[in-house]
């Protein structure tokens, strides 16, 4: 596929700036409209019954005496339910069928099994009180070793075993390397079940007019075209007839892609009264059932280095425990193969995946989407090497780091990185990180007691990705979806106001600003004047909204290629009344001139030449069509298609980001408290677009690191009930856990994307985790504890400091 | 009609109100489907999170774990009754400066809370802030970013007085 190469912008006005968010005037007055805001009339509300088992058949539903409460509509089973809808969208390609209410069997513990729908959410509540289940329990899969056991009871029959994936992805001379290794380093690593868990559940409005057979949803969905089209076969209905409206989103990292099973309840439970019917998840219903819980991995991984300490290969065998459904197959466990190598010259790698299915709530994707996890192992191992070895961290990872000289960079995976530098991104971050001083410090408590420990990781964000992804670990040759486009329009009035029209909502970020200050970039005009706005499917362009770090790079690349539709018309209606050659035309201050003459008889201002556009035909060049708008739809930048034999699995995530974090962490060993002293955080994600709101997004990303490593954990107990289902028992930072972070820049543009920029919304989860896990472990270096299990609890703590 | 409804009167952003409410219902619910002001989100009703904090009486609640008819007879105050007419109050104005949200979802209660901190401690240190600040999750921003703008607010609000 095509690469789109430029040269890096230069002289940029608006690209860049510090500017505040649009977005946040009507969030801050509490004018924003979520989705549980909204409201249409005769609207009906559903609320949803729960398994409490984690692995039961189901013998009977009743439902008589629910249906019999006053206010109460309709009382449906998951067999009932499957009569109006399909089962839910999959895109793995084994058989493992989900439905938004289960039919005859519950796999884990908090899967509906029944829902009212009623003229009051309380109603409706009320009515599930009154529905009776009978479940004739099955032996519950709690733990993925044991499931994976020939023997054990099965997830899902028709499968017949319950490792419904398994693989090994080798990549370069792997034996050869570790056998002419002078050293291996083990490690059995284990990183814990966490979830998304935004402060926002999901939910559905769904209305359906029977007479046109339309459905129209208004949804937190943030991929919506995607969406759109995946959910039709679930809700029965062809894409065109589905309309989904963009909606404020209260945060998503990965669980509102689709929200399937929220929409597929409120859009069948519409066809079924043929009223407007809404579903919010409530607290208990997301932390349970949201599907948008991250990996759960054990690794068995390896590091092989010569005798200079240069890594040669590394190795992981990965146990997966996916729970009960298969949404997304292995994508967590591909897309880490986007920077298997990290940011080091590592020439072979392999990653083994077994996927094992249990009685819980399926992964989905949370923030990082599997590539954190891939972070922290090979940090693990570093760290691991350093230690066997007698070399310092950061020296054993700059003698490792690619060099400047080396990209663009295929990767033994097949991945490409696209630019960096990354020696100068860790001086970066030495210059600010005042270690010598900490050392003291650390050497100056351990005499009095105080644990100070230093953590110092080195790793990828690979932003931008390729649907590729998806579909390669399936064997081939089989030729997927090969793009993940994003478009805008902007539209140039009669009077010269600028519009500008997205097809993927609000999900946090700042769409809106960067939008503007990239549009104000590009036609030389200032930001604040831009009206901006979201379309639904119905009226849309391809789209399929923020995932993977992609929207800034996509949204730029959108914003450049429509802007160049009505620059290029725009100088042509001014070349033509000023009689001169399009050519020589330039736009600047808000009209179209004469390259460098400031003569203002020779420019014509923007909404001259709109009104021109609009309404007066007789001034347009001959031939020319009126109105003054531009569409465009940005592909991804640049993919390559897997190899059939997926030794070499295609370009795929080929904008990529690094950083650097340092750690300074105090560690109290008798309540097992970690404080930190110090946090910096240095991203290289190309060129900024909005520094404040880059910022807030690595700040963000790191407080979610922090809470993977030392509290965010869904546990289960023995016969597999959740015990996280709510905030008391799901520990996420509180502003009380979550230290200052000092945040820099190095500016390494993309060859690949419009202005050389790449993403950054996922860089500080996904290389917080490392450093806060190096540093607690530091810190802990007097009673030999070896950090290979997240999260790092107080009790476990307390119990190194204790034994 | 539900014999157990009541009528209960409150004054809501200095603005008398009625709603005829079952003893069960939430104040949440009252505020948000009954009088409108759906700027107060719900992000647990399990009483945790803290985004659906109003203030009743002068004090913080979470409307969540209140009974409308608790309310009755109180003045309430919401997101809703910060700004004026047209600005944004100086906590609001503070956040927006040094963006203090992102998703925006738990900024209602946010702001909330921090009124309320600001006005029994005028000059919070950072320490004061993050603790006064640790009932209310954000899952977006990591809290620096909230905890500037309550800092810098606390400046301006501490200038008008």
């Amino acid at each position: 596929m095509a690469v789109d190469e430029h040269a890096p912008t230069t002289g940029v006005r608006w690209i860049g700036r510090d500017l505040k968010r649009r977005e946040d005037p009507a969030l801050l007055t509490g004018a924003a409209t979520f989705v549980n805001d909204f409201a249409l009339p005769g609207m009906l509300h559903a609320a949803v019954l729960r398994s409490p088992h984690a692995h039961a058949r189901i013998t009977a539903v009743r439902t008589e005496r629910a249906r019999e409460l006053e206010g109460v509509v309709a009382v449906l089973t998951g067999r009932e339910l499957a009569e109006v809808i399909e089962a839910l969208p999959r895109f793995c390609a084994e058989e493992v069928v989900e439905h938004a209410v289960a039919v005859d069997k519950v796999r884990y513990a908090g899967e509906a099994v029944a829902v009212a729908v009623a003229e009051t959410r309380y109603l409706a509540e009320d009515a599930l009180d009154l529905v009776d289940v009978s479940y004739a329990p099955l032996p519950p899969l709690v733990d993925m070793v044991a499931a994976a056991d020939p023997g054990a009871a099965l997830v899902h029959e028709n499968l017949g075993t319950n490792v419904v994936f398994e693989k090994t992805f080798t990549h370069g001379d792997v034996e050869g390397d570790f056998a002419r290794a002078a050293h291996v380093v083990h490690r059995t690593l284990r990183w814990p079940r966490a979830m998304a868990a935004p402060m926002e559940p999901a939910g559905a409005v769904c209305a359906f007019d029977r007479a046109r057979g339309r459905l129209d949803v208004h949804s937190n969905s943030n991929m919506l075209n995607f969406a759109a089209w995946v959910l039709s076969a679930t809700l029965n209905l062809p894409p065109e007839q589905i309309d989904f409206h963009p909606m404020y989103t209260g945060g998503s990292f990965g669980s509102k892609h689709l929200p399937a099973k929220a929409i597929a309840i409120a859009g069948a439970l519409a066809q079924a009264t043929g009223r407007p019917v809404k579903f919010m998840e409530d607290r208990a219903d997301n932390l349970l059932a949201n599907d948008a819980q991250g990996p759960d991995r054990l690794y068995q991984s390896a590091l092989a280095l010569d005798a200079d300490g240069r890594f040669l290969s590394v190795r992981h065998d990965v146990m997966d425990d996916y729970g009960a459904y298969f949404i997304f197959a292995v994508a967590g466990n591909t897309n880490a193969m986007a920077q298997t190598t990290g940011p080091y010259a590592i020439g072979s790698c392999e990653t083994a995946v077994r996927a094992v299915l249990t009685n819980k709530n399926q992964q989905g994707v949370y923030r990082g989407a599997g590539s954190d996890v891939g972070n922290w192992a090979l940090e693990r191992l570093v760290d691991a090497a350093a230690e066997d070895l007698g070399i310092d961290g950061v020296e054993l990872r700059r003698r490792n780091l690619l060099r400047p000289d080396q990209f663009p960079h295929k990767i033994p995976t097949g991945n490409l990185y696209d630019s960096g530098d990354y020696p100068a991104v860790l001086d970066k971050a030495l210059a600010h990180a005042e270690l010598e001083f900490w050392r003291a410090e650390q050497a100056r408590g351990r005499g009095q007691g105080r644990y100070i420990g230093i953590g110092v990781a080195t790793a990828q964000q690979r932003s931008t990705y390729s649907s590729t992804e998806f579909w390669f670990h399936n064997p081939g040759p089989f030729v997927g979806m090969s793009t993940t486009a994003e478009s805008v329009r902007i539209g140039i009035g009669p009077t010269g106001g600028v519009s500008v029209t997205m097809f993927s909502p609000f999900w946090g970020n700042s769409p809106e600003t960067v939008v503007a200050q990239l549009v104000a970039e590009e036609l030389q005009i200032d930001p604040e004047t831009i009206s901006i706005g979201y379309d639904s499917t119905a009226h849309g362009l391809p789209s399929a909204g923020p995932g993977g770090s992609r929207m800034t790079v996509m949204l730029s690349g959108a914003v450049r290629g429509a802007a160049a539709k009505v620059r290029e018309k725009m100088l042509q209606i001014a070349a033509h009344q000023l009689e001169a050659s399009p050519e020589d035309m330039e736009l600047a201050d808000g009209a179209v001139r004469v390259r460098g003459v400031a003569d203002p008889a020779r420019a014509i201002s923007i909404a001259d030449i709109g009104m021109k556009a609009y309404w007066y035909k007789a001034d347009l060049p001959d031939g020319m069509e009126s109105g003054l708008e531009g569409s465009f739809t940005y592909d991804h930048p640049y993919t390559t298609l897997p190899s059939d034999d997926r030794t070499d699995l295609g370009v795929f995530y080929p904008v990529m980001g690094h950083g650097v974090h340092v750690a300074v962490v105090e560690v109290d060993v008798e309540t097992g408290h970690v404080h930190f002293l110090k946090y910096l955080a240095v991203h290289d994600v190309g060129t900024v677009v909005n520094p404040r709101s880059l910022a807030g997004q690595i700040r963000g990303g790191i407080a979610q690191g922090l809470g993977v490593t030392l509290m965010e954990h869904v546990r289960h107990d023995a016969e597999g009930h959740a015990l996280s289902g709510s905030f008391e028992e799901y520990l996420m930072p509180l502003a009380s856990d979550v230290p200052t972070v000092e945040v820099l820049h190095h500016e390494t543009p993309s060859p690949f994307t419009a202005h050389g920029v790449k993403g950054g919304g996922e860089g500080g989860r996904m290389i917080a985790p490392c450093a806060i896990t190096t540093a607690v472990e530091d810190a802990l270096r007097p009673f030999g504890a070896r950090v290979d299990a997240l999260p790092i609890t107080p009790d476990q703590i307390v119990a190194w400091a204790h034994p | 009609m539900n014999p157990t409804v009541r009528t209960i009167e409150l004054t809501v952003n200095g603005r008398r109100r009625h709603a005829a409410v079952e003893p069960r219902r939430l104040l949440s619910d009252c505020l948000r489907e009954d009088l409108g002001l759906t700027g107060t989100n719900l992000g647990c009703e399990q009483g945790v999170c803290g985004s659906c904090t109003v203030s009743v009486d002068g004090s913080t609640v979470r409307s969540c774990l209140m009974f409308a008819v608790q309310a009755d007879g109180s003045d309430v105050r919401t997101v809703e009754g910060l700004a004026g007419d047209s600005a944004l109050d100086p906590v609001q104005a503070a956040f927006w400066e040094h963006q203090g949200l992102q998703c925006g979802f738990c900024t209602p209660g946010m702001l909330m809370t921090a009124h309320e901190l600001l006005e029994r401690n005028p000059t919070p240190d950072e320490e004061e802030t993050r603790e006064a600040l640790s009932g209310n999750l954000c899952r977006c921003t990591g809290y620096q970013h909230i905890v500037d703008a309550v800092q810098a607010a606390s400046r301006e609000v501490g200038h008008g007085r």
